[in-house]
């Protein structure tokens, strides 16, 4: 059976690293992905994540199950990210998905960090329409305010529920509606021509649409 | 249930999220506002879209990365973690704590108990006690404060004539 994220820290606590490597291999991309979503650079990205597991791993010692383990890692994860953009070392770094994906750009000039887009194999036709509009909500997404940045991608990536998202955020349920609306209504507008042809698709779906995570 | 109050509780009614009341009362007023309607129909859809960004794998050196970090942490466990670190921390600690063992070892009650003179053995000090203790009711006080004779006894005889009051 399975044991729990709890229990993986708890064991981490007692002094098995195993338990950390599990935690680790589990939650890299989710963490990565939500830091390249809030930094908008892939290395500034790896680099916060990594300091976010080290401060995991440094907690061990004093760590007690409040809450669950995801709300603890992602609020130490969300207050690194929103540092390091007051910080301002990350504000003006733009990079796109091309640049980031190195090898997949096609123009074989830079050798960019390895962190690479899942590959779908799609045709060349398609990949540019795909890349089109996945750059067309890259930037939707990276262009929200922080705070509503990170809760979409909380909320929509993560599937964290509204007390969870609050308590990474520190702000009340009624208060993260409120932004996720806020937050949703801009996307509706910045990702109008995608959203109509969708709606279009999906007028036979189901009322109420499952979230999807990373 | 009018537009503004929709707006707080759309997020949570396509979450699925709503308690039957409200859903109910947002099913309702659904109903009859076309643009409720469709900006319910439009965040539905950019939830969709939204799945459409790209997943990113980190790079291979980042696992690496965080091991090697890990690994240069210091081993901390339990309460002493933070003297692991510092040796000299951990000598000056247990050296403290020896000394105060070795120091609460000397009661004061035993340095002020400087009473017996010279010579007397545990056992004068046990007869004192035993012949204080056991010492007929005095009834008339003024026989005693007059009765010279008793200050005149010797101490050893005094302790010996009393060892049935021992018992």
């Amino acid at each position: 059976m399975a044991r729990s994220d709890v229990q993986l820290m708890l064991d981490v606590k007692s002094g098995d690293d195993s338990s950390f490597e599990l935690l680790l291999r589990k939650y890299r991309m989710p963490v990565v992905n939500f830091l390249y979503r809030m930094v908008r650079d892939a290395g500034a990205a790896e680099d916060l994540a990594q300091e976010v597991f080290l401060r995991v791993y440094r907690a061990r010692g004093q760590y007690v199950p409040t809450a669950k383990f995801t709300t603890w890692m992602f609020r130490i994860a969300t207050n690194l990210a929103l540092n390091a953009l007051r910080d301002g070392r990350h504000r003006h770094m733009e990079i796109s998905i091309d640049q980031s994906a190195g090898g997949y750009s096609g123009d074989g000039e830079t050798e960019q960090p390895a962190m690479e887009i899942a590959d779908r194999q799609p045709t060349i036709e398609v990949d540019l329409i795909q890349r089109d509009r996945a750059d067309l909500i890259r930037r939707a997404v990276e262009s929200l305010p922080e705070k509503q940045r990170a809760a979409v991608l909380l909320h929509k990536y993560q599937e964290m529920d509204y007390d969870q998202i609050a308590r990474v955020l520190g702000c009340s349920e009624s208060a993260l509606k409120s932004l996720l609306f806020r937050a949703y209504e801009t996307l509706r507008v910045e990702l109008a021509p995608l959203v109509q042809a969708a709606q279009v698709q999906s007028q036979s779906s189901p009322a109420v649409k499952m979230r999807s995570s990373i | 249930m009018n537009c503004g109050h929709m707006k707080k509780k759309l997020v949570a009614y396509l979450d699925g999220n709503l308690a039957i009341a409200e859903r109910r009362q947002m099913e309702t007023h659904l109903a009859i506002c076309t643009a409720c309607q469709e900006r319910a129909a439009e965040f539905r859809s950019v939830w969709d879209v939204l799945d459409e960004l790209p997943v990113l794998e980190p790079s291979t050196a980042f696992d690496n990365r965080v091991r090697e970090r890990v690994r240069q942490e210091p081993i901390r466990t339990g309460f002493w973690s933070w003297i692991v670190p510092s040796p000299r921390m951990a000598f000056a600690v247990t050296a403290l704590l020896i000394a105060s063992i070795w120091l609460s070892s000397f009661q004061p009650g035993r340095l002020a108990v400087t009473h017996p003179p010279a010579g007397a053995t545990v056992q004068n000090t046990e007869a004192e006690f035993g012949m204080i203790k056991d010492l007929p009711v005095l009834e008339d006080y003024d026989v005693l404060t007059s009765f010279d004779a008793l200050s005149e006894l010797p101490a050893q005889q005094t302790s010996q004539s009393q060892p049935s009051n021992q018992m």
